[in-house]
């Protein structure tokens, strides 16, 4: 039952990014009251392209967890508290009132930490206990940040504020504000210094949970706000660019340099999320165009890949029992479509051509040497060669190499987890088609125009008034 | 303006508690500490001074009247802040279960 709601979710965000293509950005207000006195839900090209690379990744996960969850007991628990996760995470998307958002952000990290602790082991709810403290304090930032943006502009609406400070210009509590909103949607969206909580949370719980944690999670309650907030409310200033930029440059070199020192497979593939969210925030900070293309791409393809890698961790741990890299190897002689989807995904991540992660990578690098920033694009190799580094390490410890004596039994996972890693490698091969004209237009150019058209955001609260 | 550095006062007594406090029972209470003085900061934001209460009533002036908007969100923070302790409630008593200790330095196994 629950996959056929994250079907129809994933079929309504495909036609969301339709009707965004043909009529232009949509707004929806709540109960007929009109704004900036009531809640409006807005949909423009940046939310469609979020809703659908959220929606497609969690209903290949749920399709994953069909099989995975049979060595848990409630299963219901488990569907329950996930769409309740979904739930949040598109209500933060689609939400168009700051308080709105917050509402389902705090929706969505609550779910998230209950998910957390879901096989009550007990590094599971040491890692439940200290992401939720963590992830309670970095609300509180969020929400005293939400306190003063709502005393010195006297509205709640995100476009009547964006309207707000074009008019009146930023006054001195924007600084505060913007260092507040930094370190709280930093927090969920695991930038470093604000990521201690992500390699002990991610690794612990069940495999589908880790993949959509670290596959989604962190991008819409995280980066998508910072997004949101910066470009489209307070509007972004040449000094705020260059502190994101230099907090994406620090989770990418630091993310990597944690990550090829680990010997647990999951933790491993928990570090390198911090560093590839730091490659999102870096593409995304350079401000010019082609950056945020990159930055939004590779956002995608990360969510993609990312949980890709975790499913596949989650196969070896369904099949051998374990997550230490040094005990598994040779894996590839039993479960060969496993093997081949963690290669597919490590090239991906690594950057290899031709798949989607080199696309994005490239862009990403090409934007930053346009823009003149050279030391950001020689981080940016830097942390690709170690990545590529780390994830051989990770092929060579559990797939290649002598198949020893204790896991001459293990066989290849069911079939509802190989459709899910399956599809999902299909489209990390195919994920470079994304650029080509027609789709480029229908699906990231809309994004990148959204962000790029800053405070104009506001123009649209009196249009369009469904 | 006494008020807000008062609440910021609290706010960093319940941040001190999150930090330094090795009994999870009382890093719980840091966390509620820091969420009434967030809530207690948004409240004070929407006073007007010798403001009434926002309600209607037949023959009533509508000046000056305190902000209502935010008591509707403090009451939804409230109401969050609830839910959030909630769970951590239940997880300190799960991980006194498995540990059988409250005392943070002992509950250290993941590390690295």
């Amino acid at each position: 039952m629950g996959n056929f709601t994250t079907l129809a979710l994933f079929c309504f965000s495909m036609l969301a990014v339709r009707a965004v293509n043909s009529q232009g950005t949509l707004v929806y207000s709540l109960g007929g009251w009109r704004p900036p006195a009531g809640i409006t839900m807005v949909l423009d090209g940046l939310t469609a392209f979020m809703l659908a690379t959220v929606n497609l990744v969690a209903f290949l996960i749920a399709v994953y967890a069909v099989d995975y969850m049979e060595k848990f007991t409630s299963k219901w628990k488990f569907y329950s508290l996930y769409l309740l996760m979904l739930a949040g995470m598109n209500g933060v998307l689609i939400s168009g009132d700051i308080f709105n958002l917050f509402v389902f952000l705090e929706i969505a990290s609550v779910a998230s930490y209950a998910l957390v602790a879901f096989g009550t082991e007990r590094h599971e709810l040491e890692a439940a206990f200290k992401y939720a403290v963590m992830g309670t304090v970095g609300s509180l930032f969020i929400l005293i940040g939400i306190v003063f943006l709502y005393s010195f502009s006297s509205t709640l609406n995100m476009a009547d504020m964006a309207n707000f400070f074009g008019e009146k210009g930023p006054g001195n509590v924007t600084i505060m504000v913007s260092v507040l909103f930094i370190m709280g949607f930093g927090l969920k969206a695991a930038l470093v210094p604000f990521h201690a909580w992500l390699p002990d949370a991610h690794p612990s719980p069940p495999a589908p949970i880790s993949a959509i944690l670290s596959g989604i999670l962190i991008k819409s309650l995280g980066v998508y706000t910072l997004v949101r907030i910066f470009y489209n409310v307070i509007g972004v200033t040449p000094k705020l660019s260059s502190v994101l930029m230099f907090l994406g440059a620090l989770s990418m070199v630091i993310g990597v340099f944690l990550a090829i020192g680990q010997w647990d497979f999951k933790r491993l593939l928990a570090y390198h999320s911090i560093s590839q969210i730091g490659y999102v925030v870096l593409g995304i900070g350079l401000g010019t165009p082609l950056g945020i293309l990159g930055g939004l791409f590779h956002l995608f393809n990360h969510s993609v890949f990312k949980s890709l890698l975790f499913l596949n961790s989650g196969a070896v741990e369904y099949a051998t029992g374990t997550r230490d890299l040094r005990k598994t190897g040779g894996l590839f002689q039993k479960m060969p479509l496993t093997g081949s989807a963690n290669l597919i995904a490590s090239m991906s991540i690594a950057g290899i051509p031709p798949f989607n992660g080199f696309w994005s990578k490239l862009i990403i690098i090409i934007a930053a040497v346009q823009a003149g920033r050279y030391g950001y694009a020689g981080w940016a190799v830097l942390a690709s060669i170690l990545t590529l580094a780390s994830f051989t390490k990770v092929m060579k410890y559990v797939y290649y190499g002598k198949l020893e004596e204790k896991w001459n039994k293990v066989k290849e996972v069911p079939f509802f987890m190989k459709l899910a890693m399956a599809a999902l490698a299909i489209i990390c091969l195919f994920g470079g088609a994304l650029l080509i004209g027609q789709i480029n237009r229908a699906f990231l150019q809309p994004a990148v125009e959204v962000i790029l058209n800053g405070r104009n955001y506001g123009a649209m609260l009196f249009k369009r008034i469904l | 303006m006494m008020v807000y550095l008062l609440c910021l006062v609290l706010f960093c007594c319940g941040l001190y508690c999150i930090l330094r406090k090795r009994n999870i029972i009382k890093i719980i209470v840091g966390v509620i500490i820091s969420e009434y003085a967030v809530n207690l900061f948004f409240i004070l934001t929407a006073y007007r001074i010798k403001g009434r209460s926002p309600i209607f009533s037949t023959g009533g002036d509508i000046s000056n009247m305190v902000d209502p908007l935010p008591q509707a969100l403090v009451l939804t923070a409230i109401v969050i802040g609830l839910a959030t302790t909630a769970l951590l409630v239940a997880l300190a008593m799960r991980i006194y279960e498995k540990y059988g200790t409250f005392d943070i330095t002992k509950i250290r196994e993941l590390r690295g």
